[in-house]
């Protein structure tokens, strides 16, 4: 068994820029390949973009709301003292449409999205420009943008934007577009449960417990980090251990520092990064210990967040104690064999207050499951279609909640065709309201002609995992993730049993989202498609 | 001078105040912890056993089979989550089946209901994840499953309704007899008492000891568990044990919980450490080999958690609950170790029953035996959720999204009499924390919350009292 077997398929190994760390193999493209330490310094204090433009829209309690400051009034706020607390609104503060939505009992949307981080945004602000007029986020946290308010370290956004931005400024410039669209939204509030028939019950404090039926949803609830119980690491339960995004909002968010000695678990670039930002806020980072044996960050994040503050990186190592009763006194660190297996006698102490875990992240969907969405093992998400569409018709996915990925921008792409498919789903299933003669005749043409994706040889799995030909853009991007890192070997697609892809790829490894472009005309012209099997094959 | 002081707001102690309570006696819980329910009572099974396991005769035998008698009604007064599910002892070799007979006529011997063996087809029709090599099981449909955090916390909070003073952060470092009674100095304080109860789980010892000149040793006896996440929680619907081994008795089992998740422990290692609750590489190792042989497909991968708690483990295996023959006035509820929690019921009910002849107790007539839980707003209508909602607006806004953990659950949890004093404490009242990302979202939430209510710094928020700060302080403050 090779090292990097050990991660097992149904794992989703530890991708991204928000993420992993033993058997953290990736590499982060994302948050990392242009991060510079300058824009690092910045403080919390000084991101709250998303405050600002709800001030200069007038929308000044919802601003104080929804900063970490909110505390003691909670309880004795009441709805109309404070009109933007969480109730509805719009994205430009537009009270009158606030009301009018939230007088109706049982409110009727078009597309209901789950979620108000980049995938979300994206999907909703695609699906409003493709012509659907009637949507509403529901976001449980206390403003929009997801874990990219907390991500304020820079290199966001150059797929998309061209240009390196932080987390907070690339979930504004879509906040942003989102305003300008007049996109309904709601904070603090949780959905509850999603029925197969698309009625979406949440809940806040002002709304209570309601109900929305929606034509479409679309999930985008994103992922949580994996625990330290999920690791399995033994040892004493203190205070002082932390998964590395809790660490960093508390840091970049909330301004508290959750410890001054500091052994972090994982060498992803969520880990490699905390590394850097705790060393500025005045902790001593003693070492990042990785399980694998070569780092899941970029090289330049290695020497910019590791080397250049002297910390060091132990490959091929993982945490096999945690000391101390009250809170972390110290972590024995050991060399692990070829199967992730503890070497004995190789074993270190550290003296430490603090461990930080970056061991992957897990994608959000007990509420897919709850609705009897078919999910995948190997992502963790859902199957879907060439629409991003579940196995429940008008139940789409993207983002981390369909499977885990390296880059924000990657995340935006998908979420937009996610966004413009339930659009034209909302549209067809009105036009075939209309006609209930060609509703039949369309959904015999689905069951006829579904192409199904294969991944072997090293290809995890595919996103999407079907394909209707009528249904499909001209070029669809199909995301993938090998399970292994392999040098000089080539992409191939075969349909059927014929190779029509062959694509040299000099380095791919599972850190890093890899994809190919399958043509509709191409898919049109092969006689009697059935299967597409993607896999890795040797030079 | 207290009448009683009872040493240790576990389940013992708890259960003890609490029926101490039911007269008229000025009465006061010392523990040395930050909350109820720290040591041994909050890191077991949670399982209410039948009564078959233990000694024909013995007074283990006797207090389960009368602790699980009581469970139902108590868990009704008390509201704490209790079911009667059932178990089954799992038989896998046709040469087995004499000490599955065994275990069956020492069941009847203790009086406990409605025991059958059954065969292997009716087995794996009764529960389909037992292992395929089944050849056997005894099922005992009296066995059922406790919320230990509940029951604990429960007993503490209704004794204390009652009367019953409760002081934390309160060690006790010495026991000496004085005129009329005994003199406990602690770390904080001395108090002087007519009458102890001895309830302090792994340290029972030490206080005997200190009194008496008849020696008991308890030996702390470690056991690891994994906790499994929901979605595994309907892999058994009944508590499956292995065929009880001569050494360290009951063996590993497997086991849903009252709030919907699966458990799979204990191990059974035998430390020094009063306070050795790490959990070890060996022994999530062995949990892992050994559940699997009586529950096929355990799907470990959904480990959400691991702990490791302590039993309280005296050398004779026998529950020593008694007034000192050479310490009168003191009276032992030591070597509390499992059926404890099933017999707790019993047990204070006992100890009450001892003092109140030795006293000479009259009843309590302030004494209330119902008490209310925190609101679970999953148990009410939607309408009723809505009022609810309306009326407390915290009760709609969700702090743990993984167990769907509302403020207002929290903030009853913080106000309420032996209120939650750092995150631990809320967790074992609300659960918030104890779900899938294990507090990765809502602990800065739940933090705010515990600083608000307690008029607190979120510097001083604890995990679980004492030096547990979750942060050291803000941003380069020691730049």
């Amino acid at each position: 068994m090779k090292a990097y077997d050990i991660m097992s398929a149904s794992e989703t190994p530890c991708l991204h820029e928000w993420r992993t760390a033993n058997g953290d193999h990736d590499s982060c493209k994302a948050a990392s390949s242009t991060e510079s330490a300058n824009h690092d310094i910045m403080s919390a204090s000084e991101t709250p973009c998303l405050h600002e433009w709800r001030t200069a829209n007038g929308d000044h309690d919802s601003c104080e709301a929804a900063s970490s400051t909110e505390s003691a009034n909670h309880d004795i706020m009441s709805a109309s003292e404070t009109p933007c607390l969480h109730e509805w609104r719009t994205a430009n503060g537009d009270h009158d449409s606030c009301k009018a939505a939230s007088s109706t009992e049982s409110a009727n949307y078009d597309i209901v999205i789950i979620g108000g981080g980049p995938a979300g945004l994206a999907a909703a602000v695609s699906a409003k420009k493709n012509g659907c007029e009637s949507i509403l986020i529901l976001e449980r946290d206390r403003e929009l943008g997801g874990i990219l308010n907390q991500c304020i370290h820079n290199g966001f956004g150059l797929h998309t934007f061209k240009e390196e931005l932080t987390g907070p400024e690339y979930a504004a410039r879509f906040i942003e577009q989102a305003r300008e669209l007049g996109i309904e939204y709601k904070l603090n509030t949780m959905v509850m449960d999603i029925s197969h028939e698309k009625t979406v019950t949440a809940m806040n404090r002002t709304d209570g417990l309601f109900e929305i039926q929606a034509k479409a949803v679309i999930l985008a609830m994103g992922c949580r980090e994996r625990s330290r119980g999920a690791l399995n690491i033994p040892g004493y339960r203190p205070a002082g251990i932390f998964s590395a995004g809790t660490a960093q909002r508390l840091v970049n968010m909330e301004g508290y520092l959750p410890g001054r000695k500091v052994v972090i678990l994982g060498s992803g670039d969520i880990g490699l990064i905390m590394a850097r930002r705790m060393t500025f806020e005045g902790a001593k980072v003693q070492v990042v210990a990785e399980l694998m044996p070569f780092s899941g960050g970029l090289k330049r994040n290695i020497v910019q967040c590791l080397d250049d503050y002297d910390i060091p990186l132990k490959l091929s190592h993982t945490v096999v104690d945690i000391r101390g009763r009250e809170r972390v006194e110290g972590v024995t660190i050991a060399q692990v064999d070829p199967h992730g297996k503890p070497i004995a006698g190789t074993e270190e102490e550290y003296e430490c207050d603090t461990l930080l875990l970056s061991c992957g992240l897990i994608p959000e969907n007990e509420l897919s499951s709850g609705m009897g969405i078919d999910m995948n093992p190997v992502t963790s998400g859902p199957n879907v279609n060439e629409s991003l569409e579940t196995n429940i018709e008008g139940v789409f996915a993207c983002g981390n909640v369909l499977h885990v990925h390296d880059l924000v921008d990657f995340v935006s792409e998908e979420a937009t065709a996610a966004g413009k498919n339930a659009a034209q789903y909302v549209q067809t299933e009105s036009d075939r309201n209309a006609c209930a003669a060609e509703k039949a005749e369309t959904n015999q043409r689905n069951a006829s002609e579904q192409i199904t994706l294969n991944p072997i040889d090293g290809v995890r799995y595919t996103v999407p995992h079907t394909i209707r030909i009528d249904r499909m853009s001209d070029t669809l991007t199909v995301r993938f993730r090998v399970g292994n890192v392999y040098k000089n070997c080539y992409v191939s697609a075969y349909f059927n049993d014929e190779r029509v892809i062959h694509k040299k790829r000099p380095v791919m490894a599972p850190g890093e989202m890899e994809d190919i472009k399958l043509s509709r005309e191409k898919l049109e012209s092969f006689p009697n498609l059935k299967t597409i099997t993607i896999k890795v094959e040797e030079a | 001078m207290y009448d009683v002081i009872i040493i240790g707001a576990g389940v013992s102690g708890s259960a003890v105040a609490r029926e101490l309570s039911r007269y008229k006696v000025r009465a006061c819980v010392l523990e040395k912890n930050e909350d109820v329910c720290t040591g041994t009572s909050k890191a077991n099974s949670g399982i209410v056993h039948a009564g078959y396991d233990a000694a024909e005769g013995s007074l283990m035998a006797k207090l389960n089979v009368r602790g699980n008698e009581r469970m139902e009604q108590l868990s009704k007064d008390l509201d704490f989550p209790f079911k009667r599910e059932g178990s089954l002892v799992i038989c896998l070799h046709e040469e087995d089946r004499e000490k599955l007979e065994k275990l069956y006529e020492r069941g009847m011997k203790n009086q406990v209901p409605g025991l059958r063996i059954l065969e292997r087809e009716e087995v794996l029709a009764m529960e389909p994840n037992v292992s395929d090599n089944v050849a056997a099981a005894l099922f005992a449909p009296t066995a059922g499953i406790v919320c230990p955090f509940g029951l604990n916390i429960a007993l503490a909070e209704n004794a204390n309704a009652n009367g019953v003073e409760f002081y934390f952060d309160t060690e006790v470092k010495e026991i000496s007899p004085i005129e009329g009674g005994y003199e406990i100095r602690t770390n904080d304080r001395i108090y002087q008492t007519r009458y102890v109860v001895n309830a302090a789980g792994v340290y029972a010892d030490t206080f005997h000891n200190m009194v008496s000149e008849h020696k008991i040793h308890i030996t702390p006896r470690r056991g690891d568990y994994c906790l499994l996440d929901k979605s595994a929680g309907n892999h058994v619907g009944r508590t499956i044990f292995a065929l009880p081994n001569e050494k360290y008795g009951k063996g590993v089992l497997v086991t849903p919980t009252t709030h919907g998740n699966l458990l799979v422990g204990p191990t059974a290692v035998d430390i020094e450490d009063r306070e050795g609750v790490n959990t070890t590489r060996e022994g999530l190792d062995n949990l892992m080999e050994k559940a699997g042989l009586n529950v096929k497909n355990l799907p470990m991968r959904q480990v959400i958690t691991s702990f490791a708690g302590l039993r309280a483990h005296e050398d004779h295996h026998e529950f020593i609950i008694e007034e000192l023959a050479d310490a009168p006035q003191f009276i032992d509820c030591a070597g509390i170790e499992s059926p404890g929690l099933s017999s707790c019921p019993a047990i204070g009910e006992m100890v009450a029953e001892i003092l109140r002849e030795k006293m000479k107790l009259q009843p309590n007539p302030d004494f209330v035996g119902t008490r209310k839980g925190i609101l679970n707003p999953e148990t009410l209508t939607k309408e009723e959720r809505v009022q609810l909602i309306k009326e407390q607006p915290a009760y709609g806004n969700i702090v743990c999204r993984c167990e769907m953990i509302t403020e207002g659950e929290i903030i009853d949890a913080i106000r309420r009499p032996l209120g939650a004093k750092s995150l631990d404490g809320v967790k074992r009242r609300t659960r918030a924390g104890m779900g899938r990302c294990q507090s990765g979202f809502c602990s800065p939430r739940t933090m705010e919350i515990l600083a608000r209510e307690l008029s607190e710094n979120i510097e001083d928020i604890t995990k679980s009292g004492g030096n547990s700060k979750i942060v050291v302080g803000v941003n380069k403050d020691s730049f």
